[in-house]
């Protein structure tokens, strides 16, 4: 709520008169069954009324958001020679896939205040309250979230990665792994200059399963007795073909 | 070739799923073992989340066991009646098992408690078939196989006794039930078929003929598999029906191959390789235990 009304503003006011005017290749991501991962191109123009501001230089941050979800955070410790799950923290919101792109160092593109502001940055965009009390170090959990997802392909940084000409077009290149969940997927695009926000355009990436992986993971959501079934009748009658199929080629 | 999976929510290659499937399904008509035990961790380790692999590995152990069965049934080699009493007995005990599992899940241990398990029945089993099959192999090189004697095992000396005829056993009814119970139970707990369990129980403790435990065991995982694999799709929504038909096109060829090539090997020698093998997985996961984790940790989503 905070962070729509926090949008609203930045995007009422662009302060110096300088706008995004953004494409993206595409605003569609179809996950079919030989899905293997995708790259979203996105580019765009600054709009402006006036001659280019002398002085600090225009930059840009692309940032691209998957759907939420809280996340439990285990450590393991060794107890007794073995190794188990001890202490662990619920991290209330991770998304499950998150990139930012810039086109200069971070810290040079945006300050840390307009990125509390916009949770811009991945430890920013990530939020975790209410970790138990008896932990000690809880940032400890949210850094090895961190560093887990982009272990994984799942969150990127990619300082440099946003090129622009002219201070006035700017293109970038976003790669999804395979392994996304559905949704909406939030795409930010952010105009700085001196690490403060000039403007913000926030458009989306619909990114769900076609044809027959959304027929079955329907199937399997919404009737999974039927669902389950199918999968049983499925590996019988495969278990009886292939008995039959063998008696055959002896025969 | 990639292909993604709708419920595992990632892209794995067709080939590589294909070839584990192959591989189970081999060990599966070998040696009367669902293969759980194998495939579970295997996916686990391509990357499939846990709920999933373990949901449909069950689905393509259905898959291989029925495969397995119809050529042992062929064969004459399924002692029916014996399958039947042991089924009662893991129904009964699965529900118990179940039961249980959720209680340690909701203590946040599971993890733990389904891998010491692991570690203490497949190292048990392991080590006590290793020794028994080594022995009975140096004694068949060194003499004539001697007419082996069946030992008085406890279904001799309880009531309701009853006729086993393809196993050739005239004992009590008590002992595989309570054997159905207690694989039944460990099945659920740790997420298998129980085959592992169920073989050498029906050798050592049931005095069955090896010949006839194989098609036997493979009887009852197949209906213990089907429960758990609907069970698992309707509570869970964890099964995936491309992952398991990928694993289970290997899996029915490889049961199939398995079947065939236990025939030519000695009962003994088929032994050991189970044993050992049992003993490699065991090796494993104490050493996941053991060893100090180069990651301390890791990610599970929330349970609603």
């Amino acid at each position: 709520m905070i962070r729509a009304l926090v949008l609203l503003l930045a995007l009422a006011g662009p302060v110096a008169g300088e706008e995004v005017v953004a494409g993206l290749s595409q605003s569609r991501v179809a996950i079919t069954a030989t899905f293997t991962g995708s790259r979203i191109l996105i580019f765009g123009a600054v709009k402006r009324q006036e001659p280019i501001p002398k002085g600090v230089p225009l930059q840009v941050i692309v940032t691209v958001e998957g759907p939420s979800a809280p996340v439990l955070v285990r450590q393991k410790e060794r107890v007794f020679g073995i190794w188990i799950n001890r202490d662990q923290v619920e991290v209330d919101r991770a998304p499950g896939f998150y990139a930012v792109a810039t086109s200069a160092p971070f810290a040079e593109a945006m300050s840390a205040t307009e990125d509390l502001r916009h949770a811009v940055s991945i430890p920013r965009a990530i939020r975790s309250v209410g970790a138990p009390g008896d932990i000690a170090d809880a940032a400890q959990f949210t850094e090895a979230l961190i560093r887990l997802r982009t272990a994984a392909g799942l969150y990127q940084t990619n300082e440099g990665a946003v090129s622009v000409d002219e201070e006035t077009l700017f293109r970038t290149e976003i790669v999804m792994p395979a392994n996304l969940t559905e949704g909406i997927y939030t795409t930010r695009i952010f105009l700085t200059r001196g690490g403060q926000v000039r403007d913000v355009l926030t458009t989306g990436i619909d990114v769900r399963k076609v044809g027959l992986e959304r027929w079955l993971f329907r199937l399997a959501m919404r009737e999974p007795v039927i669902y389950g079934m199918l999968s049983l009748s499925m590996a019988i009658v495969a278990g009886w073909a292939a008995s039959a199929v063998f008696r055959l080629i002896r025969a | 070739m990639q292909i993604y999976l709708p419920i595992a929510e990632v892209s794995v290659n067709a080939f590589l799923v294909f070839g584990l499937g192959g591989l189970v399904g081999l060990l599966s008509g070998l040696f009367g073992v669902g293969g759980g035990f194998l495939i579970t961790p295997l996916l686990f380790f391509i990357g499939i989340p846990s709920a999933v692999a373990v949901a449909t590995g069950a689905n393509q152990v259905v898959a291989s066991s029925v495969s397995g069965v119809m050529a042992h049934l062929r064969r004459r080699t399924v002692d029916l009646r014996m399958g039947t009493v042991l089924l009662a007995g893991g129904m009964t005990g699965s529900l118990a098992g179940i039961w249980v599992f959720n209680r340690i899940s909701a203590a946040g241990q599971i993890d733990l408690f389904v891998q010491l398990s692991y570690v203490l029945f497949l190292g048990v089993i392991g080590a006590l078939m290793l020794q028994e099959s080594l022995r009975a192999l140096l004694r068949a090189r060194r003499a004539s196989p001697a007419p082996r004697r069946r030992s008085h095992t406890l279904g001799d000396r309880l009531p309701l006794k009853m006729k086993f005829r393809t196993s050739g056993l005239y004992i009590s009814v008590i002992p595989p039930l309570a054997v159905g119970i207690a694989v039944g139970f460990l099945a659920a707990i740790m997420g298998v078929g129980g085959g592992f369990v169920m073989v050498p129980a029906m050798i050592y403790l049931l005095g069955m003929p090896t010949k006839v435990v194989i098609g036997t065991s493979l009887f009852q995982i197949m209906f213990v598999t089907a429960f758990t694999t609907l069970m698992h799709a309707v509570i869970n929504n964890s099964v995936d029906i491309l992952l398991a038909a990928l694993l289970i096109v290997g899996g029915v060829v490889g049961a199939q191959l398995g079947a065939r090539l236990g025939v030519r090997l000695k009962a003994e020698q088929l032994r050991i390789l189970l044993a050992l093998l049992v003993l490699s997985v065991c090796a494993k996961i104490a050493l996941d235990l053991l060893l100090t984790p180069s990651e301390t940790f890791s990610l599970a989503p929330v349970r609603g």
